[in-house]
């Protein structure tokens, strides 16, 4: 599906369409306009969160260490009670971490947070940088469209005429500027959740904290939702941290991705070394593959190609050289995070102990080779995100 | 009696239940819509957490509305004193009503506050906003409706105690009807009384209704004019429908 979207783009109003380049099969076409930096601009260490209700206590987050890079769109998967709703309501302090520290652009928010409840001064002008959009959109429905987009200059003291004529370059932004003096209830889901990104970005904000913001939405409305966040990634050079329980989310915007398992981070890094990662439980999800085993002594390997191996014709060189008959199980191609990935299930004859020197010329080839033992079809940690992201 | 006799008596009576209930509904909103708020904000989990100044408030809240206006009256009357210089009449009356009608307004303010979604109060806090940034700019507007139906509430609440704060000397249409209709046996002018009560009621209700609800449609669906708009279209909501895919 997330191929897609480049012949979407230019369907959004107001989105100047970034200089296109025509993608190289197997190339990793988004280096052509990417924004990330090595730069960290939000980083967590040590970052706990231990809630206490009656006597007992929940760890809702137990030493997640995260660091986001400058300009890229970074997701966190897991299954809703992993934490991660914590993990991104603390990084802008709406939740006071009880260790560890959360630094966002080089400044150490903890720090700032004071020992009250209440935010102080330095606290709410760090937070007012940072912009948030929200599962359930949370727009004033006292207001317009046009009012809820202000909100957050009046907060920062701005002049009525400077608030409305950001609201207007914001709205026509995310392509709702005929709305401007609509009310939320006469939108749908989809455009409230617009008006909450025009509405986050008011205060020019380096980083977008995403808390399930397509969550609320229907498939095709969370594409284009998703593909403004992409835009604003590219076209603003804004940093944005998501949170999703959907496969799917990760798969179509993110550079990144973490997965979050009962408060801790289980796995983490760029979509490519994910995929690259051997036995890695995202890359599996990311990409599945199905076909079950033909018989008992056959060796069934999950063959991942990117970059250049994608387009040699592998298979047939080790049909020829060892004389063997490949069956293939699954296969396919897919735009995983803006690479072109191709996986491949295929069966060997004879048992793996056969088959080590034909893996071993599939590896010098520059695959990844992944050998399926009889292992459960899903990983426990990602099961039910598979389930969602199929439907 | 006749018509020109008890017309002079019920326009002065009228005028004093209003100036009573007026006043008296100014300072209950006055000061029952912040104390409503600190209800909510020094609340478990609130912006303001104080579990001490929560139990003071709602403990003072709860005495006030658990009294009954009579005795209320009857007991405050040398504070009356300090503060209008006298017992009875219309102004001295306004006392004991407002104090009656600040914790009954503020126990609905509380509901009414409580009721506003908790995601727009992180929202704005996410946008730097402090404590009362939230009730300027979320709590009290996005509670509005309710707001002015609790109001509406309230001032048909004081009319029923303004009527017993005519008893002891305060005036008012109450006044009137128990002693023409009642101790000088005069049932016209008794019925005069409580279909003219009963009118301003229904009017004042009616009003506050319509308020709330104009206000509530604005969220709701129909726009600034949603009357203008039926005339207009005919199903403005399935036009909406149609642009939105």
């Amino acid at each position: 599906m997330a191929h897609r979207h480049r012949e979407n783009r230019a369907a959004f109003r107001g989105l100047r369409e970034p200089e296109e380049q025509r993608p190289v099969p197997g190339a990793h076409h988004r280096a052509a306009h990417s924004t990330v930096t090595e730069t960290h601009v939000i980083t967590t260490s040590g970052l706990t969160k231990v809630y206490r209700s009656r006597g007992r206590e929940v760890t809702a987050l137990d030493g997640v260490d995260l660091h986001v890079r400058e300009g890229e769109v970074y997701g966190v998967i897991g299954q809703s009670g992993a934490g991660k709703s914590s993990l991104i309501r603390c990084v802008n302090l709406l939740e006071r971490p009880t260790a560890g520290t959360v630094t966002v652009a080089g400044q150490d928010l903890t720090a700032l947070a004071g020992r009250g409840p209440r935010a102080g001064r330095e606290l709410r002008q760090a937070r007012s940088r940072i912009g948030m959009v929200f599962q359930h959109f949370n727009l004033l429905s006292s207001r317009t469209v046009q009012d809820n987009v202000e909100l957050p200059l009046e907060i920062l003291g701005k002049s009525g005429k400077e608030r409305s004529r950001k609201a207007l370059e914001l709205l026509d932004l995310v392509g709702l500027a005929d709305k401007a003096k609509a009310y939320p209830a006469q939108l749908s889901g989809g455009q409230k959740q617009r008006v909450g990104i025009a509405r986050a970005l008011a205060g020019d904000p380096k980083v977008l904290l995403s808390d399930e913001a397509t969550s609320a939405l229907d498939p095709e409305t969370t594409r284009s939702i998703l593909q403004l966040l992409r835009d604003l990634n590219r076209q603003l050079g804004l940093t944005v941290l998501l949170i999703t329980h959907e496969m799917d989310v990760v798969k179509s915007v993110c550079d990144s991705a973490a997965l979050m398992d009962r408060g801790r981070i289980v796995e983490s890094g760029t979509v490519g070394e994910l995929l690259a990662t051997p036995g890695s439980e995202l890359a599996a999800a990311l990409f599945p593959v199905g076909g079950e085993a033909s018989g008992d002594d056959r060796t069934v390997l999950d063959v991942t190609f990117h970059g250049e191996a994608a387009t040699q014709p592998v298979i047939s060189q080790l049909s020829r050289t060892y004389n063997i008959d490949i069956s293939i199980l699954g296969a396919a191609i897919d735009t995983v995070g803006g690479l072109q990935v191709g996986r491949m299930r295929i069966e060997l004859p004879g048992r793996y102990e056969d088959n080590v020197v034909p893996v071993g010329f599939l590896r010098e080839q520059g695959l990844q080779i992944d050998v399926v033992d009889e292992r459960p079809d899903e990983p426990a940690a990602l099961a039910p995100l598979v389930k969602e992201g199929a439907k | 009696m006749t018509w020109s006799q008890m017309q002079p008596l019920l326009e002065q009576a009228s005028w004093e239940t209003l100036i009573m209930v007026g006043w008296s509904t100014l300072i209950a909103v006055v000061l029952g819509l912040p104390l409503g708020v600190l209800l909510v904000l020094t609340d478990r989990g609130g912006l303001l957490q104080n579990v001490l100044v929560n139990k003071v408030i709602g403990q003072v809240v709860n005495i006030g509305r658990s009294m009954p206006f009579i005795i209320l009256m009857v007991a405050l009357m040398s504070f009356t004193r300090w503060v209008t210089g006298t017992t009875i009449g219309s102004e001295a009356a306004i006392v004991p009503l407002a104090i009656g009608g600040i914790p009954f307004f503020a126990r609905l303010v509380e509901t009414a506050v409580r009721e506003v979604d908790g995601g727009l109060v992180e929202a704005v806090q996410s946008m730097g906003g402090n404590t009362w940034t939230v009730v300027r700019k979320v709590l009290v507007p996005e509670a509005l409706p309710s707001l002015i139906a609790s109001t509406t509430t309230t001032v048909i609440a004081l009319i029923g105690y303004s009527a017993m704060a005519g008893t002891v000397g305060g005036g008012g249409l109450g006044d009137l009807a128990v002693r023409y209709g009642y101790q000088r046996f005069e049932p016209g002018f008794m019925w005069i009384t409580v279909a003219l009560l009963a009118v301003a009621i229904s009017l004042i209700q009616f009003a506050g209704d319509y308020a709330a609800r104009t206000l509530h449609r604005r969220g709701g669906r129909g726009g600034a004019g949603p009357r203008l708009r039926l005339l207009k279209t005919k199903e403005p909501a399935a036009a909406d429908v149609s642009k939105v895919a």
